[in-house]
């Protein structure tokens, strides 16, 4: 039971952190902030999402889980409601 | 376990990088965004030297508080034409100086420490139990150490008086005017979702402080960002500065601290000194009040200063 | 276990660090605000694996003062932006 937990783990966070990374190099690849702000908010809550997925088996008990979970819903949210901010920062800086 | 070395290493490297990019750019934004980048990669760094309270504070403080705060004062400044004033030349050297002075001074405590690092931690281990809390940061801060903290409470009072005294003579005891002309529309849903599970998460790391990391300062900061963020959706407005209610409960805190001091002299000999197993609902009625005050406190601070008189 | 967490800790502040250099540089005040949103879910990944890998299960409640106070962050840095591009002084690297 504990393996199958660890290798769930390991395959999840591995997921993650492909999503992290992905996200990064988009961040330093996309031609305009636009682009580079789609994929900070999305592919990086996306990498947070499989991390936290990857933890939860580890966690010592159903608090923790819950606290896990509670955290990347407000990582999303608050990364939703970020992007819509800056886009309007954004809009704002191309209108002169 | 090197793995963590190459976490060090890179936290290191990034924080040493962030730091010189601060002082080298010329906008001032983007210097207050390093600023704040910055305490939230020295968090992790308090995290890796196992320093999780410390770690907390400076998320709630370096993170938060402060950057937001330096944001507002940019604002004031900008609106009062401060920003055209550059520090003169000596001026800036002798900053340099004093910075580098301690910087040396600090360096060489790490490369050079003493040989037996003068330290009261075993002795205050020794007698965790009879302070009645099982964090022993929180017994430092509330049972060890009282006089400090209630001192450390009165100065950010009295940053908020002094802040207060920016205020124009015709405003005077007016409201702060913290919301933007519009607020955007997802910025006020966030608020109205965000700051019951925010206020809810700030009371539980004052509760959980008694034996985990947390405690009522940090917890107050969560409640004072919390707050900020309903007057910066327009909620609810900044409350006048001459509002007897705000001014209850900035004072609420070190009041109670003062009357449990003064009563200490009675019931057990000095100035907060806590009767024998008394301990524990002592340190809670302190903090509850404490943290009524310094949210207030905090919150206030980041509101800042009227500008129009516009009394209530 | 701890040494795979510990590495994926590394790989998030890699991440995080690389970001950072192009998004501070990035010459429009958007571009600056990101790096609140990239240091908030960054530092939320790392502190949580470096919970989990240290057995110090404190941090998860560090974790969640990281995310809401990068949220209220970000958003009060989002607000500022807004409101002094309002004033008349829009983009342009110097304020």
């Amino acid at each position: 039971m504990s393996l199958l937990a660890d290798l769930f783990t390991v395959a999840a966070v591995t997921l993650g952190l492909v999503f992290f990374v992905a996200g990064t190099v988009g961040i330093i690849r996309f031609p305009d902030s636009l682009s580079r702000l789609h994929a900070l908010t999305k592919a990086d809550n996306l990498g947070l999402g499989f991390i936290v997925l990857g933890l939860l088996p580890q966690c010592a008990g159903v608090f923790d889980a819950l606290k896990l979970v509670f955290i990347w819903l407000l990582v999303q949210f608050a990364g939703a409601t970020g992007a819509q901010l800056v886009a309007r920062v954004l809009r704002r800086e191309e209108r002169p | 376990m090197t793995e963590t070395a190459f976490f060090d290493a890179l936290l290191v490297v990034t924080m040493i990088g962030l730091a010189i990019w601060m002082i080298v750019v010329r906008d001032v934004f983007a210097a207050i965004v390093g600023f704040m980048a910055f305490g939230l990669l020295l968090s992790l760094g308090w995290l890796r030297i196992e320093a999780p309270d410390v770690g907390l504070t400076e998320i709630a403080v370096g993170g938060g508080a402060t950057g937001v705060m330096l944001l507002r004062a940019r604002g004031l400044a900008r609106a009062g034409d401060a920003m055209n004033s550059v520090p003169s030349v000596p001026f800036r050297i002798l900053v340099g100086v004093l910075a580098g002075a301690v910087a040396l001074f600090l360096g060489a405590l790490v490369v050079f420490p003493p040989a037996v690092a003068p330290t009261l931690a075993p002795l205050a281990a020794e007698h965790l139990a009879s302070t009645g809390v099982g964090n022993p940061i929180t017994a430092v801060l509330m049972a060890y150490r009282a006089f400090d903290t209630f001192l450390e409470t009165v100065v950010v009072l009295l940053a908020l008086i002094g802040v207060w005294s920016l205020t124009p003579d015709g405003a005077w005891g007016a409201r702060p005017r913290v919301a933007s002309a519009d607020v955007p529309a997802p910025l006020l849903l966030l608020a109205q979702w965000l700051v019951p599970l925010g206020i809810v998460i700030g009371i539980y790391i004052t509760w959980v402080g008694a034996d985990e990391p947390g405690g009522k300062f940090q917890g107050a900061t969560i409640l004072a960002a919390m707050w900020m963020l309903v007057m910066m959706a327009g909620l609810r407005p900044a409350p006048a500065l001459s509002s007897r209610r705000l001014r209850i409960a900035l004072v609420v805190g070190p009041a109670i601290f003062i009357a449990i001091g003064v009563s200490g002299f009675h019931f057990a000999g000095a100035f907060l000194a806590y009767p024998d197993g008394l301990a524990k609902p002592l340190i809670l009625a302190i903090e509850a009040g404490l943290l009524i005050s310094i949210a207030a406190m905090l919150g206030m601070l980041l509101a800042g200063p009227p500008l129009e008189g516009d009394r209530p | 276990m701890t040494a795979f967490l510990n590495l994926a800790a590394f790989v998030v502040l890699l991440g995080v660090a690389i970001g950072l250099v192009r998004v501070l540089r990035g010459p429009s005040r958007a571009d600056r605000l990101m790096a609140v949103q990239l240091l908030g879910s960054g530092s939320v990944g790392a502190c949580l694996l470096l919970a989990f890998a240290g057995g110090r299960f404190a941090f998860i409640d560090i974790a969640l003062t990281l995310a809401l106070l990068a949220a209220f962050a970000a958003i009060a840095f989002s607000l500022s932006a807004l409101d002094s591009g309002r004033e008349g002084e829009i983009g342009g690297p110097e304020s």
